[in-house]
Order: C-alpha cells, then sequence, then structure tokens
C-alpha cells in the first residue's frame, strides 16, 4: 500500500473507498459491533456468506457498526444499484435465504425493511450522496425514510457520523466519507494556534463527564513547559449503562484516530495513548486493526502528509477499575501501577504522563474534532446549546421501548428523548425517572420532563452529563434501591485512598442496605444527607467527590420513597425483596402450573387449572414465577 | 515569598510552603494524621482539610498538598472544615475502635461514635496512612510492605500475606505508625516484625544488640562497605 | 519439576520480550499470564518480580488492585452476570442468585468440578440486550431464568 503523503493521494484512497461504499453491484451489510453479534449477527453473517457462495450471486457483503437502533439488531441493511438502502431490523440465519430470494425478486414481500435511506450523508463533507438517480422505486415508497420514523428524525450524527454506515476496517471508506480531509487540512494548512483557535470557537466540550473546554485544554498543554508531550484518549467508559465510546472505537475508529493526530499536531506531542476498558474486545481490535491501516498509509508514523510532523499511537488495555477513567488515575495506571488518583492541585496538562504535560480527552470530544476542522468552529458552535455547543450522544437504555444509541444536538428536550425517540415506557407502565451521569449522576424525575439536556441545565437539576447514559426508570423501578445500587458499586471501586470515600461511602451503603431491608431508622436520611457532604468536600478525587449524588438526587426528588421504606415498611415499587410479597391473582390465574414448575422453593403450588397460591413463608422472591407467568396473574406488592 | 491569610491573620511564607506548615509556623494548629515531615504528603487521611477562597470561590482542600499563594485567604476551621473532620474521625472510630491514638483525637475535637456506623472487629489499629509503606519504599528503599487489593478491601502488608523476603527487619515502619498497629517484638538477640523473626547483631564494641543482620547486610551491599565495618553501634562509633 | 520451572520461565520470558521488558507493560504482561494460566499463579508473579526487576510488593498491589485479576484458579467456563444499572434495573439480581442456586457457588467462586466460575461484571456494554450474561466470552441476551438450566447444560459437555 503506498503512503499518502498528498492531496491527490488522499482523494485516490477516497475513490477507492467509494468503490466499495456504493458499489455498483448489489451490498449487504451485517451490523457487527458487540451488540449486534450478540445479537447473533455472527450467524446472519455467515449464513448469508454461505448462501452468496452456494448460489454463486453477485453480491458484496460487507461489516460495519451500528447506526444505534441496538433494539432491533440484528440488522442488516441492503444496497441495491439505482435503489435506496434498506434497513432490515431482526433478520436470523433462518431469514438469510428469504432475505436474499426477495432481492432476486426484486420485492419486499416476506420481509419488511423498516426504513429506507434515499441518500447518504456525509457531514464532514457537508452534502449528502443519492443513491443511485435518486428516485424511489414504486414498491419502496410505503416504507418510511430514515428521517421519516421517529428514532432518527430528531437525531444529528457527528461524532456518529460513520457507525453503521462504513467497515469500520476501511480507511478507504472512512476517507471516502471526508476522514482524514481535517487532519490534511490542520497539517498542511494551519498554525497550531489556528487549530486550538478553531476548537475554541467551537466551544467544544469536554464529552467524558467533566464538560470542560477542550480547546482551552489544548492551549494550556500547548503552553505548558517540557519538550516531551502527550496525548491521550479515554476509552475506559466505566459508567454502567453507556455505551457510546464502544461504539465509535468499534464502529469508526479513524474519527478518533484522526481527531488525536490533529490535536497532537496542535500542542505539541509526537506520542499517544489510547487507554481502553478491558470488557471492549471488539474496540481493542478495530483500534489496532486501524491504527495499523493508518501507519501503512504514513497517516501515523513519520513525516505526516510530508509536513516534519511525527506522531504515533500506542494502545493500552484496562484491567477492570471505574476508578482508572479518572484522569491521574488512569495515568498511574498507564505507568504500570495501580490506579490510585492523587491530588489535582498541580494539573495534568503540566504534569500529567510521567509528570510530562500530557492532554487527555474523551472518545467522542477525539471524534468531533475532524468534522470540527473541516466544517469550522462556527459550524459547529451552531448546533446545539449556548453553553454546550453541538450534539452528545446518548445510550438510552432500562425501561424504554426502543433501546439504542442516539446522538441528538445538545439541548433536546428530555421529553423528546424519552418519548419521540425512545418510544416511551412498554408495557403501558408509567414513567418514572431517567437516571444520567453514570454513578456520579442523579435521577430526573418525571416532572423535570421538559428540560433541555445540556451540561448546564443537567448540573442544576441535580444530576450531570456524565459520559451519556441514561437509564430509563418507571414505576416498578424503587428510587432507594437505585441509589444503594449506586454506592454499593461507588464502595467495591473505591480506589481505598481516602478516609471519606473508602470509610464513608461504604457506611452510606450500610445505611441504605438498611432501608431497604426495612430497618431503617428516623434520622438516617437526615444522618446520609450530612456524611453526603463531607464525603463531597472531602474526598481526594471526583469519585468520592461526586459519590454521594445519586442519593441526594434520590433524597431530593423520591424522598416520600425513602420514608415509605423507613416509616412504613413499604416498598412502593415492590423490588426491596424484604418489603414485598408476591400472591397469585385468583381472577386472572388459569392454574397452568407454569409458576410451580419454575419456582425453586415448591412456594407456588396448586391444582392444575384451578387458580394457584404463593406460600409467603417459603417464597424466595426470586421474581421466577412473574418472569415466566403468561398471564400476567403474579403480583407484587 | 506568599503573602496569604489564615484564620485573619496576615502570613507571608516562602513560595511552595504548603498551607499546613505555613499555619503551623504561625502557631495555628491543624489536625493530621498521614502527614510526616520527611515524607512526601499523599492526600490520604483528610484531617486536615481548610477552606480556601481566592475571590468568590471557595473550596476544600488539603492543607498537607496545597500551597500559600498570594491572595489566598485560608480559614482552617469553618463549618465546612468541621464537617469533614468530624466525619473523618467518627468513620476512624468505627473502623479502627481499639486505637488509642484516634479516640484521643476525637475527644479533643468532641466527635462522638456514630451508633449508625458498626464496629469493625478485622482492621486492627491500621487507618491506611500508608505512611509506613511510603516509609519502606521510598527511605529506606527496600518495599517490603505495600497497599494490596482496593476500595474497603485495602490493606497493608507483604506480598501475598506472606512473611516478607524483602524485609530486613529495620523496624522503621513500626516507628513511624501513628496508631502503632504494626506490632515489632524485641528480645535481646532476636526481633519479630511481620511475621518473621531476625537475628540480631551485636556492637563489636560494647556488645549491645543493636541491629538486625538483615539490615546491615542490605546497607553493606548498597553502600558497598562491609558488614564488618558496620558491626558498631552508633553510640560507640 | 526443574525442568517445569525452567519451561514456565522460559514461557514467561517471551510474555516480557512482547513489551520489550518495560516496566510500564506491567499490566499488559500480567493480563497476558492470566491469558495462559487462566489465572496469577504466585509463583509466576514472584518470577515476573525477579525477570522484571520489580519489587514482588508492587506486582502484587497491582495484581490485586485491577478486576480482571485472579490469584485463584478459576473454572473452565467464566461466568459473568452483567450488573451495570441497565441491567440491574431489569432485574439482573435475581439472575445472579438464580446461578448461585444453579452452580451452588456464591458470586467469585469455582465449582467443585472446575467447571464454572461465577463472577460478577460492572456492564459489558450491551445495555441494549439486558439483561444480559456472559460465558466464555459468548453474550447471552435478554436472559431468563428459565433459560439458565439449558445454557449452562450446553456449557457442561
Ligand atoms: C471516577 C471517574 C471516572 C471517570 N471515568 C471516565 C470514563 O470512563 N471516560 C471518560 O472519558 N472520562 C471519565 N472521567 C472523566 C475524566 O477524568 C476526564 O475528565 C475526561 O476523560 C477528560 O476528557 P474530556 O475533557 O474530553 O471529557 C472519569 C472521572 C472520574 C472522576
Ligand atoms: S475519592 Fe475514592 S477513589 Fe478518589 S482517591 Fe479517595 S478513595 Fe480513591
Ligand atoms: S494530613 Fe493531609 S491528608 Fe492526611
Ligand atoms: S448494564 Fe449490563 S451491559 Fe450495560
Amino acid at each position: 500500500m503506498s503512503k499518502i503523503n498528498t492531496l491527490e493521494d488522499l482523494n485516490k484512497a477516497g475513490k477507492r473507498g467509494l468503490a466499495t461504499l456504493i458499489p455498483s453491484g448489489t451490498k449487504i451489510m451485517v451490523g457487527m459491533a458487540t451488540s449486534g453479534i450478540a445479537s447473533g449477527a455472527q450467524d446472519v453473517y455467515h449464513a448469508l456468506d454461505r448462501e452468496i457462495r452456494e448460489r454463486r450471486l453477485d453480491i458484496i457483503l460487507s461489516r460495519t457498526g451500528s447506526m444505534g437502533m441496538d433494539c432491533m439488531e440484528p440488522l442488516v441493511d441492503v444496497l441495491e444499484p439505482g435503489k435506496p438502502r434498506l434497513a432490515y431490523g431482526k433478520i436470523t440465519a433462518k431469514k438469510a435465504p428469504t432475505l436474499l430470494e426477495q432481492i432476486a425478486k426484486g420485492t419486499i414481500e416476506t420481509i419488511k425493511p423498516f426504513y429506507r435511506m434515499d441518500e447518504e450523508e456525509s457531514i464532514i463533507l457537508g452534502k449528502s450522496k443519492r443513491y443511485g438517480d435518486g428516485s424511489v422505486p414504486a414498491y419502496l415508497k410505503e416504507i418510511p425514510t430514515i428521517k421519516e420514523i421517529p428514532f432518527y428524525a430528531k437525531q444529528v450524527k457527528i461524532a456518529t457520523r460513520n457507525c453503521g454506515l462504513i467497515d469500520p476496517e476501511s480507511i478507504d471508506e472512512y476517507i471516502a466519507k471526508g476522514g482524514y480531509s481535517g487532519l490534511y487540512k490542520a497539517i498542511t494548512g494551519m498554525k497550531p494556534e489556528a487549530i486550538i483557535k478553531e476548537v475554541i470557537a467551537s466551544g467544544l466540550r469536554g464529552r467524558g463527564g467533566g464538560g470542560f473546554p477542550a480547546g482551552i485544554k489544548w492551549k494550556t498543554c500547548r503552553e505548558a513547559k517540557g519538550d516531551v508531550k502527550y496525548v491521550i484518549c479515554n476509552g475506559d467508559e466505566g459508567d454502567p449503562g453507556a455505551y457510546m465510546d464502544r461504539s465509535v472505537m468499534e464502529g469508526d475508529p479513524h474519527s478518533v484516530i484522526e481527531g488525536m493526530i490533529i490535536g497532537a499536531f496542535a500542542i505539541g506531542s509526537h506520542d499517544g495513548y489510547i487507554y481502553v476498558r478491558n470488557e471492549y474486545p471488539l474496540a481493542v481490535a478495530n483500534l489496532g486493526k486501524a491504527i495499523e491501516k493508518a501507519r501503512e498509509y504514513g497517516l501515523l508514523g513519520k513525516n505526516i502528509f510530508n509536513s516534519g510532523f511525527d506522531f504515533d499511537i500506542r494502545i493500552s488495555k484496562g484491567a477492570g477499575a471505574f476508578v482508572c477513567g479518572e484522569s491521574t488515575a488512569l495515568m498511574a495506571s498507564l505507568e504500570g501501577a495501580a490506579g490510585e488518583p492523587r491530588a489535582k492541585y498541580i494539573h495534568t496538562v503540566e504534569h500529567g504522563l510521567w509528570n510530562r504535560p500530557s492532554n487527555l480527552n474523551n472518545v467522542e470530544t477525539w471524534a468531533n474534532v475532524p468534522a470540527i476542522l473541516t466544517r469550522g468552529g462556527k459550524w459547529f458552535a451552531g448546533i446545539g446549546a449556548q453553553n454546550s455547543t453541538g450534539t452528545k450522544v446518548f445510550s438510552v437504555v432500562g425501561k424504554i421501548n426502543n433501546i439504542g444509541l442516539v446522538e441528538v444536538p445538545m439541548g433536546t428536550p428530555l421529553k423528546d428523548i424519552v418519548y419521540d425517540i425512545g418510544g416511551g415506557v412498554p408495557h403501558g407502565r408509567k414513567f418514572k425517572a431517567v437516571q444520567t451521569g453514570g454513578p456520579s449522576g442523579g435521577c430526573i424525575p418525571e416532572k423535570l420532563i421538559d428540560l433541555r439536556v445540556d451540561f448546564d441545565e443537567l448540573w442544576k437539576a441535580g444530576s450531570m452529563m456524565g459520559s451519556g447514559g441514561m437509564i430509563v426508570m418507571d414505576d416498578r423501578t424503587c428510587m432507594v434501591d437505585i441509589a444503594r445500587y449506586f454506592i454499593e458499586f461507588l464502595e467495591s471501586e473505591s480506589c481505598g485512598k481516602c478516609i471519606p470515600c473508602r470509610e464513608g461511602v461504604r457506611r452510606m451503603r450500610d445505611i441504605l442496605e438498611d432501608i431497604c431491608a426495612g430497618k431503617g431508622q428516623a434520622g438516617d436520611v437526615e444522618l446520609l444527607e450530612t456524611m453526603s457532604q463531607a464525603i463531597i468536600d472531602g474526598s481526594l478525587c471526583a469519585l468520592g467527590g461526586s459519590a454521594p449524588n445519586p442519593v441526594l438526587s434520590t433524597i431530593r426528588y423520591f424522598r416520600d420513597e425513602y420514608d415509605a421504606h423507613i416509616k412504613e415498611g413499604r416498598c412502593p415499587a415492590g423490588v426491596c425483596k424484604a418489603l414485598i410479597k408476591y400472591s397469585v391473582d385468583s381472577e386472572t390465574c388459569t392454574g397452568c402450573g407454569m409458576c410451580v414448575k419454575v419456582c425453586p422453593t415448591g412456594a407456588a403450588r396448586g391444582e392444575k387449572k384451578q387458580p394457584h397460591v404463593i406460600d409467603e413463608a417459603t417464597c424466595t422472591r426470586c421474581g421466577a414465577c412473574l418472569e415466566s407467568c403468561k398471564f400476567d396473574a403474579i403480583n407484587v406488592k | 515569598m506568599a503573602k496569604c491569610i489564615i484564620d485573619g491573620k496576615k502570613i507571608t511564607a516562602p513560595d511552595g510552603t504548603p498551607i499546613l506548615q505555613a499555619a503551623r509556623d504561625n502557631g495555628i494548629d491543624i489536625p493530621t494524621l498521614c502527614s510526616h515531615e520527611s515524607i512526601e504528603p499523599s492526600g490520604a487521611c483528610r484531617l486536615c482539610v481548610v477552606e480556601i477562597k481566592k475571590g468568590k470561590r471557595s473550596k476544600i482542600v488539603t492543607s498537607c498538598l496545597y500551597q500559600v499563594e498570594d491572595g489566598l485567604e485560608v480559614d482552617t476551621k469553618s463549618e465546612r472544615v468541621m464537617n469533614v473532620r468530624r466525619l473523618v474521625l467518627a468513620l476512624l472510630l468505627a473502623r479502627n475502635p481499639a486505637s488509642e491514638v484516634i479516640r484521643e483525637i476525637a475527644v479533643k475535637m468532641g466527635v462522638n461514635p456514630q451508633p449508625r456506623f458498626k464496629l469493625d472487629e478485622d482492621k486492627g489499629k491500621c487507618i491506611l496512612c500508608r505512611l509506613c509503606v511510603r516509609t519502606c519504599a521510598d527511605i529506606v528503599g527496600v518495599n517490603a510492605i505495600g497497599l494490596s487489593h482496593r476500595g474497603p478491601s485495602k490493606t497493608v502488608g507483604p506480598p501475598f500475606d506472606e512473611d516478607s523476603s524483602a524485609c530486613i527487619g529495620c523496624g522503621a515502619c513500626a516507628y513511624v505508625c501513628p496508631t502503632g498497629h504494626i506490632l515489632m517484638e524485641e528480645k535481646v538477640d532476636e526481633r519479630k516484625i511481620w511475621g518473621r523473626r531476625f537475628k540480631m547483631k551485636a556492637c563489636d564494641t560494647c556488645g549491645r544488640y543493636f541491629a538486625p543482620l538483615d539490615q546491615l547486610e542490605f546497607i553493606s551491599k548498597k553502600t558497598g562497605v562491609s558488614v564488618a565495618d558496620l558491626s558498631i553501634c552508633t553510640s560507640c562509633r | 519439576m526443574e525442568t517445569a520451572r525452567t519451561d514456565e520461565r522460559t514461557k514467561l520470558r517471551e510474555i516480557i520480550a512482547r513489551y520489550h521488558g518495560e516496566k510500564s507493560s506491567l499490566i499488559a504482561i500480567l493480563q497476558d499470564i492470566q491469558e495462559a494460566y487462566n489465572y496469577l499463579p504466585v509463583a509466576i508473579l514472584k518470577m515476573v518480580g525477579q525477570e522484571m526487576d520489580i519489587p514482588l510488593m508492587r506486582v502484587y498491589e497491582v495484581a490485586t488492585f485491577y478486576n480482571a485479576f485472579s490469584l485463584t484458579p478459576r473454572g473452565k467456563n467464566v461466568v459473568e452476570v452483567c450488573a451495570g444499572t441497565a441491567c440491574h434495573v431489569k432485574g439482573a439480581i435475581n439472575l445472579l442468585e438464580n446461578l448461585e442456586r444453579e452452580l451452588e457457588i456464591k458470586c467469585g467462586e469455582t465449582t467443585k468440578d472446575e467447571t464454572f466460575t461465577l463472577e460478577q461484571v460492572r456492564c459489558l456494554g450491551c445495555c441494549s440486550l439486558a439483561p444480559v450474561v456472559r460465558i466464555d466470552g459468548n453474550i447471552h441476551a435478554y436472559l431468563t431464568q428459565q433459560q439458565i438450566p439449558d445454557i449452562l447444560r450446553n456449557y457442561r459437555k
């Protein structure tokens, strides 16, 4: 493979990429991100592959990342010459032959696509490319376009621009979508100071949680004393219930790499690190391959674009420690030590990795950078809200219909995310709250559903942006249990260095456990509040410094649930095992015997065809009957 | 030189001086548990917190680490500060009920045990101030003991909870421990620490047993001075 | 015995050489050792200290700090129950308790026949498929208690 030194070389690679991205023949793409594979995409891929070969079909089969609608996985996209691109959801290996037959016949009779795309957008190039001549065959008119389905209608994709559209292993396809043109522009035509100015103008704030302005951080690092500087990407994504960064690293690794090269050039660094979570093997693999490809093309290594600038990247795998997402702990871990944070009175931009100036940004932050360079800081600043520009990727999960990854402009009302994009709460239950900000965040109650989601509004509501996890909760989610859950998480993830966090969080967990077990005492809530303030003030790092947030925010909005537990020994949501009872609704029970079969303790009993009963004394509230009853006859109170 | 105000008192201190030292030099007392003049501060105990004000923003910092700055206003006893200290002590009273040192400080500060905290039975007197670990690593240079595990399971001790083969029996860790958690038993010609017994060397001049043989060998290896030349106790030298 | 030791040392040296013996690669080296042995044997950790000239205490600190490392042998199949938030609100705790009953071990333990080790992880990044359990690297999505016996049977084979 020849090196890319000039714009001409870059354009040539782009042409090659376009030829596979929108080929002259038929192409089938299978969504092969981790969640796709977990839902069976691998089998689908193999089945399609086998069929295509056996039938000697002239079809190109390729892999791609995830477009975000994960509840429809496995996802298969079909692109035939001259036709719109069609997206099929929930495709199984068994359906593969049918799908191929249908393509051969030119119909959508048996398996219906759930949307069509008439054109492919490229946010970097600032234009769209129509598939074929842009006409839509009559039989496809009934299929909604991607912009017509509520899940996508309000989304604007910048950070996840290529996920699910390109083959993450193809650098040419990345280039065809305008990739590395931002780098070209930066390195060959701009002074480092001008690049930083552009990033400052964009208003881009860190997507890893803190929301610190990226351009300012770069500037401080550039100005910091030292010949050797480091540029680091935080791919630790420790917040449970969040997977935005995984999706980007797996589905579009070059966007992160390109962002880092631009940043390194602006800061004056020649060594980069990507710290990836241990639980993300596919992200590590795809990043590794992408780095190799970028090296082959000379986009990493010596003398990039003949500019005399050298830069290379190494991947470092985490080993399972949430605290290693914290900047100083991450750097300790990169140095090969236990990930203990240190006091940040001395900033890492001046004294970071190996005590040298180090600039750390989150995956999504980096992925935004190439777009800012090509489209300009002003363009980016025009999207989103006043002090929170651009877009944010959220993983909308939990008790919600359309589970998936969404990217919306900052300032989008929470209501739009939950109801329009997310499609509301399933099983006709009542929406209760959204948890944002991971373990450092809080719960936004139903009454604040009109809140516009950006850094400052979330903060005002007692929560945080965090990395972008949004866990939707319904009336069957106990808010005391959620507080207990996060505190228990943080207890086990505390590094153990400082006393307020190590000992204080543990004692908070004891108290919350008592409350959930019906052993709460009068004054517990007040004690939790006093402890919270001392832990926030007294902890060494932001893990302890924000650990009480889930407790404080649930007390603030759901004090009644705490009181119900403590004063009445009742768990209104029916979650806390010590406070609930399982029973059978004799009206709806058909006596099918399913609960009897699954109950591990023999507490569920009854004659066939007669209403069953649950013996309270032997019932362990394991939920097996609830889960298996087809008639919704099990009551939990 | 930096000019700042601590508890209303105008103070000048050389740049780079931690607030803790600047305060103490001026007769203002701040309680500490994990700081020691010859060991780099780690900021683990959080007892030394103070509230600082720069312009309108105020925040809580550890005085052992935070250095004086021009125009800084420091309050060493604000309500927020005391709330942190009270919690730290209540937590330690529950973690180390056997520690007299903790009890004394708590009494002095008027902190009572929090009845909602169950007393630990397995932590001994160790408050994880890490002074012993830092001494062993940074001062003695042996790395015989360290901090293993994390979070609430964090413990101080030799690797694999075995007798430490690296230990030279110098006893510096026991000396520096503020609560007396580390046990060092001494018989005339033998010392026991971290589960290991160390033969003591008698002074060639006065005959008093003065140091473990392992320690002399360690020093000899490091400095190139023979063990024989090291076998005279400090008082006879 | 002696040759076994030498073999192990050779194997370890190979692993260390992958990272050019860099001390900062200690975590990666331990990961590779765990990959090779399925856990971190004490004897090997002691060798790591010697070979890399790192105090044994530092090796032990790192080996015990990170969740991914195990100092005790693990079973043939590692069962990891996701305890991330999305899985938690969808009843992951019931799955865990069910697995504890089925395998007759507590979370963190290994069955006597060394077939299974039961562990908890924090989010596998497949929150859209909650609740999930990962066995031997395979993710089982939308898992119900009812499916557990059949799934375990497949791995017992
Ligand atoms: C306990 C803790 C965990 C964190 N985890 C992450 C993480 O998983 N990913 C991340 O990008 N930032 C994480 N952060 C934030 C980082 O410390 C840091 O602010 C961020 O990576 C900087 O990048 P940004 O400015 O681009 O957001 C964490 C912070 C704390 C205190
Ligand atoms: S706040 Fe928690 S995680 Fe941070 S240093 Fe203290 S103990 Fe460690
Ligand atoms: S003395 Fe400052 S934190 Fe312990
Ligand atoms: S919460 Fe279980 S996979 Fe994320």
